[in-house]
């Protein structure tokens, strides 16, 4: 259960999950149910679409293949509910200056073929994952180390001119040392993704078909079998030294064609634990499964993403940022979550997703509050929604029809500003309307944890050019303080720095925050101890079956 | 959509000649004259025909003005009302009549306004289809040798793709999915079964003696082809096109399903369909009302089709 | 008989090449890149996506692209790969084809036996109470869209009554099978019926009929050697044309119960924008229709001896 997971927007594709990887939170309370003796051998299944790549560290980036690595491998750190850091493979994690980051490593620990894990298991993976010729999609979380840009350049066509990253050197068997081209403070966070994982020397040797089909890896669980489509297994690894033992016998992870058929499974018993559940069954899973339902917020959020490089906001000036107060304050979040979305999300009331070291209540300033005579006042102040339309991009094949039309009508409602819904059939479809810049107003967006800390959630999507701002906001005062707060020397005083940005987002309005997931999901009689992470999957690990 | 590929050819086959290939001989002859008077009479008093008809009209002026059933907006929606309120029978032609779905809408007022857009959808396919099938059919098979080789080989090339994989990836093709993109969809594959059917028939009635008559009397290639082939090879066509016109309103709904089908703010019965499936269990009024005009209308068209073929065919008589 | 055989396989060839072509072009004129998606919302660098491009041969032109993949398909049955996940598509589509294979033949059975009973009955009784049964049960199949067939089925018989399990487990058994068989074979079902009974009414009032009714053959003869014969020449084209449908159009069956077969990737395919896979995967359901058309055209010689072919 390592790790965050993967960089990645709230596509939520009906069969592709949510989240990915658990982190190990305090939330497993493991503790055996009175009803039926613990088989501390005993296997049980999870609902799992078929992984969409390859499992490999440096290319898991969705939720399906996250799932399955997380149990097979294990992270430097991870982090607990509260957003502080938990030791796993690390003995410890230093640094004196945010730049220079010292690991050493708990002595001992094998991969799953014996060999052990030393620190240049984790230099050389490194090394390799964020290679360009290597092509793989997470490589810019190395970016962070010196020498990134020599190993991996990103003009298209470009060659990288060195193998090895700079900043990474490996001191003695157990230890070694990170050089960040700049003072990161959150940094030791982001060791606990995926990508940051060890491999056994025996990796490089497969062919590239073969790397990803059979990881070896460090984790609580080693890796059986995979029937495509059907099936993945994956079982105990008994010589597992981490603090996070498995107290099961191993996890099967069953391919479902709906999460209709997965949640009938679960009322008949054919499979243990979901992960998910399908509209049609929301309203009534309650009554259904009792205490075995699951209703728990982890760290995500959805908002309504401005389309800046638009002719609508940008032409003849720049939009007044109240004219956007007034849309967020026109949109009854309450009842829609209630109502049409069947309770599973709860409001926002700011841009930091709970769950999240620095997470605050109100972060957003008031913004969100449903309030609809402000809200025409301050479109009114702000000059008007130009062409008193607006519309809302989403991809129909995730499960956004519904809530995007109900926000449509509530800013109608409020407001009489025209809003349409703007379906694009799929995923694809609408990501590429994003990449090309061809929203023409406003489009849904979400944002999962990468790492619980609310610089994630504002650095890596409102900063100019950062990898999350697809809309192209760029506001260079709001820049500024997001460089001043990223300088911070403890993790602490960056925390702070960026609660006061969030605080102060409301006058940039960069996007519209509408609220926290949930995860909405259960488990069978035959299981205990199911609990979920901050990224909304169950941890494996605390999973006890019932003889 | 499976269901319009069958039907057509079910119907194909069971009006024209079996084969496929023109070596293959015709089986059947046809007469002609007093055909379309002598069909007329029968349907006039075929049950079947009476009450399809009757629901069409019904439904082609619920498409033409829907304003005249209801005044409620199809997609302004009230979250007050949000579908908690169960249908109220009672209160005929009012909003809340058949109740209200999840963004707190009138079911009743999208049905009549879902109507069009279902009708259009059928009605435009069928038109299309029958135009570019049937001419393309018709110089298949009345010119034969190597125009009929190229044209059946290109017919077989758009036969070859399954009909329901060949209209998800045009519509995924499409970024605004309006009723002409759907119609567009259905039209691309469905023309082959037409021209299939259009040139079985127009082979068997070039062999008859009139049309042999008209050509030693020196009549031209055009007027035999449209005065004295086409209305005789009209019939099965005619008779695969209604029953393929309730199979296109189908596929739409199918479609809406797979999550393809038309798009907001567009209404239609199939868009209402699919989105009902998800509140089956708390909220069934949602899906069963557009399903029962959806099949009341599907139906409507088969059996006026049937009715049609029936009184069309001299032997079943 | 031989020469017409091997005119037919000759034609083939073009509209094989034809579809092959068709698909390809359709799959590659999509909105949205295959390998930009790879990356899902946050992306990739352009240096990474140009490596991605170059590894799996996307960065070459369009006209090439076919030409290889035609070659290596024909020459070494190689399908290619997938672009998402790596897999060769021989792989995928022999994961997907046995299983759907069975649920194709399981329904095809099931309207075989039961649509052509009903039919012989309907047929037998023209105009009479079953036949108006049988008419209106049909018409109601039809008219019903298969998904909200496949969900009434559901409800029904695996929640109100019971009988069967809901969905298809992850080790498919026959019986787990029948329902979904039922769904998807239910459409061509209530065809087969009224083909079936269009023909033997209007064979029933033939010549040849009513000669062998007066040369005193018995009843049992004359409808099952003379009468059948006749009336299943549009049945069985009718049942040629529909195994390759069947095999192709089982998308939404195969979601609503649970069945990894061809209609998942299918699915899958295009809304990942696999032309690979599509391509392959019409490439086998083309033959399949063309093969199955050529066996039903010399059915037909055996069926009705007036048709020769030269």
């Amino acid at each position: 259960m390592r790790g965050a997971k993967s960089a990645k927007w709230v596509t939520g594709a009906i069969i592709v999950a949510l989240a990915a990887t658990a982190c190990g939170g305090g939330k497993s309370d493991g503790g055996s149910d009175a009803k039926g003796a613990v088989d501390p051998n005993g296997i049980f299944s999870i609902e799992l679409g078929e992984p969409e790549k390859p499992l490999l560290t440096g290319d898991t980036m969705e939720s399906n293949g996250s799932a399955v690595m997380a149990g097979l491998f294990s992270t430097l750190v991870d982090y607990k509910a509260d957003g502080s850091l938990e030791m796993i493979n690390a003995e410890s994690v230093t640094t004196t200056d945010s730049k220079t980051w010292t690991v050493k490593l708990k002595p001992g620990w094998t991969f799953h073929d014996g060999t052990p894990v030393t620190s240049k298991s984790y230099v050389d993976a490194w090394n390799w994952n964020a290679s360009l010729k290597n092509a793989q999609g997470l490589a810019s979380w190395f970016a962070d180390i010196k020498g990134f840009d020599k190993v991996h350049p990103d003009a298209e066509g470009a060659k990288q001119t060195a193998d090895k990253l700079e900043g990474l050197k490996v001191v003695d068997e157990n230890t070694f040392t990170i050089e960040l081209s700049k003072a990161v403070p959150y940094f030791g966070h982001k060791l606990a993704y995926i990508v940051f994982a060890p491999l056994p020397e025996s990796f490089y040797k497969l062919s590239p078909a073969q790397r990803g089909a059979a990881p070896v890896g460090n984790g609580p669980y080693k890796f059986k079998s995979w029937d495509h489509k059907k099936k993945i297994e994956i079982t105990r690894y008994d010589g597992y030294k981490g603090p996070n033992k498995a107290k099961n016998g191993g996890v099967v992870f069953k391919n479902y064609t709906t999460l209709e058929a997965a949640y009938e499974d679960l009322k008949s018993g054919n499979v243990d634990v979901l992960r998910q559940l399908a509209p049609k069954d929301l309203p009534v899973y309650r009554q259904d499964l009792g205490d075995r339902a699951v209703d728990q917020p982890y760290s995500a959020i959805q908002t309504i993403a401005v389309a800046f490089y638009a002719d609508q906001w940008k032409k003849p000036k720049q939009v007044d940022p109240r004219v956007i107060q007034g849309l967020s304050m026109a949109i009854d979040r309450a009842t829609i979550t209630k109502t049409v979305l069947n309770g599973t999300r709860e409001p926002a009331t700011g841009w930091v997703a709970k769950g999240v070291l620095g997470f605050q209540e109100d972060g957003g300033n008031g913004v969100t509050k449903y309030d609809p005579a402000k809200a025409k006042e301050l479109i009114k102040a702000g000059g008007g929604v130009p062409g008193n339309k607006i519309s809302i991009q989403y991809n129909a094949d995730g499960g956004h029809k519904e809530w995007v039309e109900a926000v449509c009508n509530s800013i109608q409602q409020a407001t009489s500003v025209q809003c349409v819904g703007d379906g694009k059939p799929d995923f694809q479809a609408d990501l590429t309307a994003r990449k090309t810049k061809q929203v023409k107003s406003l489009y849904r967006s979400g944002w999962v944890l990468d790492y619980p800390v609310n610089a994630n959630f504002i650095s890596d999507l409102f900063r100019t050019g950062a990898g999350g701002n697809q809309g192209d906001f760029s506001n260079k005062e709001l820049d500024a303080k997001i460089a001043k707060a990223d300088s911070a020397t403890t993790l602490d005083e960056s925390v702070k720095a960026y609660q006061a940005i969030e605080k102060d987002l409301k006058n940039y309005m960069p996007s519209i925050p509408l609220w926290y997931y949930k995860v909405n999901a259960g488990f069978s009689e035959k299981v205990s101890g199911v609990a979920y992470g901050q990224d909304g999957d169950p941890i494996l690990t605390g999973v006890e079956v019932k003889k | 959509m499976p269901d319009v590929t069958k039907t057509a050819t079910a119907v194909e086959d069971a009006v024209a000649t079996p084969s496929v290939d023109a070596s293959a001989p015709a089986a059947k002859q046809e007469k002609a004259r007093s055909l379309w008077g002598d069909a007329w009479a029968d349907l006039r008093r075929n049950p079947y025909f009476i009450v399809s008809s009757i629901l069409i009209a019904l439904l082609l002026l619920v498409s033409a003005w829907p304003t005249l059933f209801t005044s409620a907006s199809p997609t302004a929606g009230d979250l007050v009302h949000h579908f908690l309120s169960k249908p109220e029978l009672s209160k005929v032609g009012s909003p809340e009549w058949l109740g209200y779905d999840q963004q707190g809408r009138s079911v009743y007022a999208r049905l009549i306004h879902g109507t069009r857009a279902s009708v259009t959808v059928g009605v435009a396919v069928t038109a299309i289809v029958t135009i570019l099938g049937g001419v393309l059919g018709m110089i298949a098979g009345y010119f034969g040798g190597w125009v009929d080789a190229l044209l059946s080989r290109l017919t077989d090339v758009f036969f070859g793709i399954p009909f329901l994989l060949g209209s998800m990836v045009v519509l995924q093709a499409f970024v605004e999915r309006t009723v002409w993109v759907v119609v567009f969809a259905l039209a691309f594959l469905g023309w082959t079964q037409i021209t299939r059917v259009m040139r079985g028939a127009v082979i068997t009635v070039k062999q008859a003696d009139y049309v042999h008559a008209a050509k030693a009397l020196g009549a031209g290639t055009v007027r035999i082809l449209f005065r004295h082939i086409l209305p005789n090879a009209m019939a099965p066509v005619i008779v695969v096109a209604t029953i393929a016109l309730g199979g296109y309103i189908s596929a739409e709904a199918t479609l809406s399903f797979l999550g393809l089908g038309l798009a907001a703010p567009t209404v239609s019965w199939g868009v209402d369909i699919s989105a009902g499936v998800a509140q089956i269990r708390v909220a069934p009024h949602v899906l069963l009302w557009p399903s029962i005009m959806l099949s009341l209308t599907v139906l409507a068209f088969i059996m006026l089709g049937e009715a049609v073929r029936n009184a069309l065919d001299p032997k079943l008589r | 008989m031989g020469r017409y055989v091997a005119r037919r396989l000759l034609q083939m060839i073009p509209v094989f090449l034809g579809t092959t072509l068709l698909i390809f072009l359709m799959v590659h004129s999509l909105p949205g890149d295959p390998v930009l998606a790879m990356f899902g919302d946050k992306g990739a660098d352009p240096a990474t996506l140009a490596a991605k491009r170059h590894e799996l041969g996307l960065d070459r032109s369009l006209p090439v692209q076919y030409v290889t993949y035609m070659r290596d398909m024909i020459l070494h049955l190689d399908f290619g790969t997938q672009i998402r996940n790596g897999l060769p598509v021989t792989d995928v589509l022999g994961g997907a084809f046995p299983i759907t294979l069975q649920l194709a033949a399981l329904a095809f059975a099931i309207e075989l036996v039961f649509g052509i009973g009903l039919g012989i009955i309907g047929g037998l009784r023209a105009g009479r109470l079953a036949d108006n049964l049988i008419l209106i049960f049909t018409l109601l199949i039809i008219s019903i869209p298969v998904f909200v067939l496949g969900y009434i089925i559901k409800m029904v018989f695996a929640f109100n009554l019971g009988w069967i399990a809901p969905n298809v487990s992850t080790e498919p058994v026959l019986s787990e099978m029948i329902a979904p068989a039922i769904v998807l074979g239910g459409l061509s079902l209530a065809y087969v019926a009224r083909l079936t009974r269009t023909s033997m009414a209007e064979n029933l009032r033939a010549d040849y009929m009513r000669t062998a009714v007066a040369k005193g053959l018995p009843r049992r003869r004359v409808i099952g050697v003379h009468l059948m014969r006749n009336s299943m020449i549009p049945v069985v084209t009718f049942l040629g044309t529909d195994i390759g449908a069947l095999m192709g159009g089982a998308v939404v069956t195969e979601a609503i119960f649970n069945i990894h077969g061809v209609g998942g990737v299918i699915a899958d395919s295009i809304s990942r924008r696999e032309g690979a896979t599509l391509v392959g995967l019409v490439t086998i359901l083309v033959i399949v229709y063309l093969v199955t058309s050529l066996l039903i055209d010399l059915l037909y010689a055996v069926l009705d001896p007036r048709i020769r072919y030269a």
